[in-house]
């Protein structure tokens, strides 16, 4: 048992090691690619405050916060939809296609149509209450898809259609005030609703980063939560857990890391739902362990496809999100595929 | 387990099922309400016209008057359209739910709508002034490839076609679809007339369109003449038409074909309007029971009508800017996607 036990940890530092190394390595090979090369000699020289004014100006203001924030993004998406796995105990679920993303969207679409037409303001309001904005919209989608789905508690295959239901919903709403924008706001509401880290500023990021390093370690302590609502309800009223109470508070913990996400990120739609899938595959089930190598994994793979989307087509720029559903869509119609 | 492989109960018996008399009830009193819309329709717009001159305008026309010329150039094709697609979305549901025996199914969840768009898309953004028909034909293939995908993922997939598997397949293939799409489109520079495309909306129809819809409507009646009567057979479960003779596979290929250039030929004129193939056969359904011969007029009737009734909702909601009528038919038609899914019945 024990030895069964430091397998696992193991595994799992080992797995968590090769992990932060990938990310270190994506990391520089993002900061030495762009429109302007910088050679990698010289971003470390840069790094260590040794490189030419220029450099120092392409890499601390514009490249490194939104690496960044792709970082933050990846791994609190993934969080997010390792915790609507674990809670519904449907490995379809994710943020995006239970409708909390579009929920997010739609409220950050009326913001920029009512408040700030342009979103390229670096006004200090602006970029903390839109992030507020998103996570209302969020909020408020969840709420509307958690009371449409109950019926004497939750069915997660209702749950997950009347998401769909509901993000349809939103999406009409959409649509209505985009439209009514002009061309140039309409691209840039398009763009960000594709999904694309458009803030690459140091106050986005710190308007970000103390929620995901409140959230994700309390998602972390709620994990044996998680373990229990996974073996489904009737084992775990058995094992005297109050059901609904713990699903209602791990639900407010994915949607805000969902909205928060979405406020910076856009509407990245599918990494919350293969994140987890391979880190289980990774790791095995156990949500303590689970959850950290999620965040990691989505960190790595948000990072990977900001980057792809940088360059593959430099000078345009492809949104992340767009990269996110071409890699990650075969992957959800394979799993489709294999699950009964 | 909440669903039923289809919506029939146990014991009850086809003829119980039906109601004859409800459908031509439902039909002439459907056809009667459709001419009343066609003539607030054509009478409501940018100028609003009297019915009287509508009338006129049709029996009498007179070249020189300037509303006539509205009327008959803009007006009326835009609401044959309106009815001619909301008729073809309908009817696509009514055939794709009766094979597939799946409530849920409806062209804008199945990858046919998502197919369709994305060919359109690479039309508009890689062809330099397509025409009407390069459009048609090219959401054709559109669409074929994006049913024939989720059909293939649904048959493919370990537990076979059940309705959530090819929702979230339609689904999946939908965002891909969409993904590449709006990639193209923001590359190519072309992002919001294809989003006001994808929105769904009539303005703009010529007459062109409508003769289109026209000989795709005439093919799929005859086409549908030979199914209708085996479809109603089919909707007893797979085993027992087979029992009783019927040859499903051959049902279900025109069947098919009918979907697709029906669906075809009404995401290229009007763009993504969502819902109408979904809720009305279950309206239909409700009416008149599982008679697909008279099912079918029926849901044509209805779909019909609540398209151009959704048309003028659009233009009259905000005016004189128009709502994309695909927003007007998704908001009446999500609370009953809705109630589907809630209440559970009718085979879900």
């Amino acid at each position: 048992m024990t030895r069964k036990l430091n397998n696992k940890k193991e595994r799992f530092t080992k797995t968590a090691i090769v992990l932060l190394i990938l990310i270190l390595v994506m990391f520089f090979i993002s900061l030495n690619l762009g429109v302007i090369h910088i050679s990698p000699l010289e971003v470390a020289k840069t790094l260590i405050g040794m490189g030419t004014s220029k450099d120092q100006l392409v890499l601390f203001d514009f490249r490194l916060p939104e690496i960044v924030l792709a970082l933050l993004i990846g791994s609190g998406l993934a969080v997010s939809g390792a915790i609507l796995q674990g809670m519904t105990g449907n490995e379809l679920a994710d943020p995006g296609i239970l409708g909390i993303n579009s929920g997010a969207g739609f409220a950050v679409v009326l913001f920029m149509f009512f408040f700030d037409k342009t979103m390229t303001s670096t006004n200090l309001l602006t970029i903390f209450t839109l992030p507020l904005f998103a996570l209302f919209g969020a909020l408020i989608a969840a709420f509307l898809i958690y009371v449409l789905a109950w019926k004497k508690g939750i069915n997660p295959v209702r749950l997950i259609l009347v998401g769909i239901g509901v993000n349809a919903g939103f999406g009409a709403g959409i649509t209505i005030f985009q439209l009514k924008m002009a061309p140039e706001d309409f691209t840039k509401a398009t763009v960000w609703l594709t999904g694309d880290i458009w803030a690459n500023n140091w106050w986005y990021v710190l308007s970000l980063l103390p929620w995901i390093i409140i959230l994700i370690p309390y998602v972390i302590y709620k994990s044996h939560s998680l373990n229990v609502l996974t073996l489904g309800d009737q084992l775990a009223v058995g094992l005297g857990t109050s059901v609904e109470r713990e699903r209602r508070i791990l639900l407010i913990l994915a949607v805000a890391l969902a909205g928060f996400c979405v406020a910076l990120g856009g509407g990245i739609a599918f990494l919350g739902l293969v994140t987890p899938h391979i880190a289980r595959r990774l790791i095995g089930p156990k949500h303590e362990l689970l959850v950290p190598i999620s965040s990691l994994l989505g960190a790595l793979l948000l990072l990977m496809a900001d980057t792809i989307g940088q360059n593959i087509l430099s000078p345009t720029e492809i949104p992340v999100g767009i990269v996110v559903s071409v890699l990650s869509v075969p992957y959800f119609i394979y799993l489709l595929m294999k699950i009964d | 387990m909440i669903f039923k492989k289809n919506g029939i109960a146990a014991g009850s018996t086809l003829k119980n099922r039906n109601h004859p008399i409800n459908g031509l009830v439902v039909i002439v009193l459907g056809l009667l309400a459709l001419i009343l819309a066609f003539g607030l329709s054509v009478a409501y717009g940018a100028a609003d016209i009297h019915l009287r001159t509508v009338w006129q305008a049709i029996f009498s026309f007179n070249p020189s008057l300037s509303s006539h010329e509205v009327i008959r150039q803009i007006r009326i094709p835009r609401t044959l359209a309106a009815i001619l697609v909301g008729a073809f979305l309908a009817v696509s549901g009514v055939i794709m739910q009766g094979l597939t025996q799946n409530p849920l199914s409806s062209p804008s969840l199945m990858g046919v709508t998502d197919g369709a768009a994305f060919a359109i898309v690479m039309i508009l953004a890689f062809v330099n002034s397509p025409t009407q028909v390069t459009l048609s034909l090219f959401a054709f293939i559109g669409a074929a490839a994006g049913v024939a995908l989720v059909f293939a993922i649904g048959t493919f997939s370990k537990s076979g076609l059940t309705p959530v598997k090819l929702t979230l397949a339609g689904v999946a293939v939908g965002t891909l679809l969409r993904s590449i799409s709006s990639a193209i489109a923001l590359q190519k520079q072309v992002a919001k007339s294809i989003s006001f495309w994808y929105a769904g909306g009539l303005d703009g129809t010529t007459w062109a369109n409508v003769y289109i819809l026209f000989t795709a409507g005439i093919i799929c009646t005859i086409l549908v003449a030979f199914i209708a009567h085996s479809m109603t057979l089919l909707s007893l479960g797979d085993e027992v038409s087979t029992g009783l003779g019927q040859n499903n596979t051959y049902v279900k290929i025109i069947g098919a074909i009918v979907v697709l250039i029906l669906t075809g030929s009404a995401v290229s004129v009007a763009g993504a309007v969502g819902f109408v193939g979904l809720v009305i056969p279950h309206i239909a359904r409700i009416l008149i029971g599982y008679d697909y011969r008279l099912l079918i007029p029926a849901s044509a009737v209805l779909g019909g009508l609540l398209l151009v009734l959704s048309d003028l909702v659009a233009r009259i909601v905000n005016s004189p800017y128009e709502t994309p009528v695909g927003a007007v038919t998704a908001i009446i038609g999500i609370p009953f996607f809705l109630y589907l899914v809630m209440s559970g019945k009718r085979g879900l």
